[in-house]
């Protein structure tokens, strides 16, 4: 059976981006490969200029929403990039950015944080896919 | 309990899914092989996570206590 969990990053929300960081950080604490394949405002997220900036929440956050997850981050929670780090530090965790989504926003890797490791097409990711599920954020 | 050769303790208390099992991975892979590492958390969820996480990962868990809100857990690396 194909462990492997894939993960299509498409939602750039810091709410999102947290709940995504989370799926593969539990799957690869659990010693599943993961792979995560980033789109549109997911890779824009990821630009190295702004990764640790404010992305904003889901529109349904709302304002109760917003100052719980802003009570959880001043409580110690970790952000979705230490999250990330961490996972790719403990397991087998691959991001790679969809090479359309990077003509559309004018991005090159060299734009991206080095938490992402490489340009794929959508033919790649499912070939690495496998018969491993796959989630979309 | 007590008499267990605790190589190393990990306090996850205070950090939410999925930090105890990341701390707990963190842990387990700094000592030997058939060492044992003890965690404690207070996520509500650890007792199934970490059950979740000593069936998958095969390191066994040799004690599980809850108390007050405080789970500890002692895992055996594989």
């Amino acid at each position: 059976m194909d462990e492997t969990i894939s993960i299509v990053l498409f939602s750039g929300t810091d709410d999102k981006l947290q709940a995504a960081a989370t799926l593969a950080a539990g799957a690869a604490a659990l010693g599943k490969p993961v792979k995560i394949f980033l789109q549109y405002w997911g890779l824009n997220a990821f630009r190295a200029d702004g990764i640790d900036s404010d992305h904003g929440l889901s529109p349904e956050a709302g304002e109760a929403g917003k100052a719980s997850v802003e009570a959880a981050a001043k409580a110690g929670q970790a952000s979705w990039t230490q999250t990330l780090r961490m996972a790719k530090e403990l397991g087998e965790v691959d991001i790679q950015a969809c090479s359309a989504s990077m003509e559309i926003l004018k991005l090159k890797q060299s734009d991206l944080d080095s938490l992402v490791d490489g340009v794929e097409g959508v033919a790649a990711f499912y070939i690495n896919a496998g018969e491993g599920q796959i989630v979309f954020i | 309990m007590g008499n267990l050769d605790i190589k190393l303790k990990v306090d996850a208390s205070g950090l939410s899914c999925p930090l105890p099992i990341l701390k707990a991975t963190q842990g387990i892979k700094s000592v030997a092989s058939g060492e044992l590492i003890e965690v404690v958390a207070t996520d509500p969820g650890s007792v199934k996570d970490f059950d979740a996480w000593s069936r998958s990962t095969g390191n066994a868990m040799v004690e599980q206590e809850s108390t007050g809100g405080k789970f500890r857990f002692v895992l055996r690396r594989k």
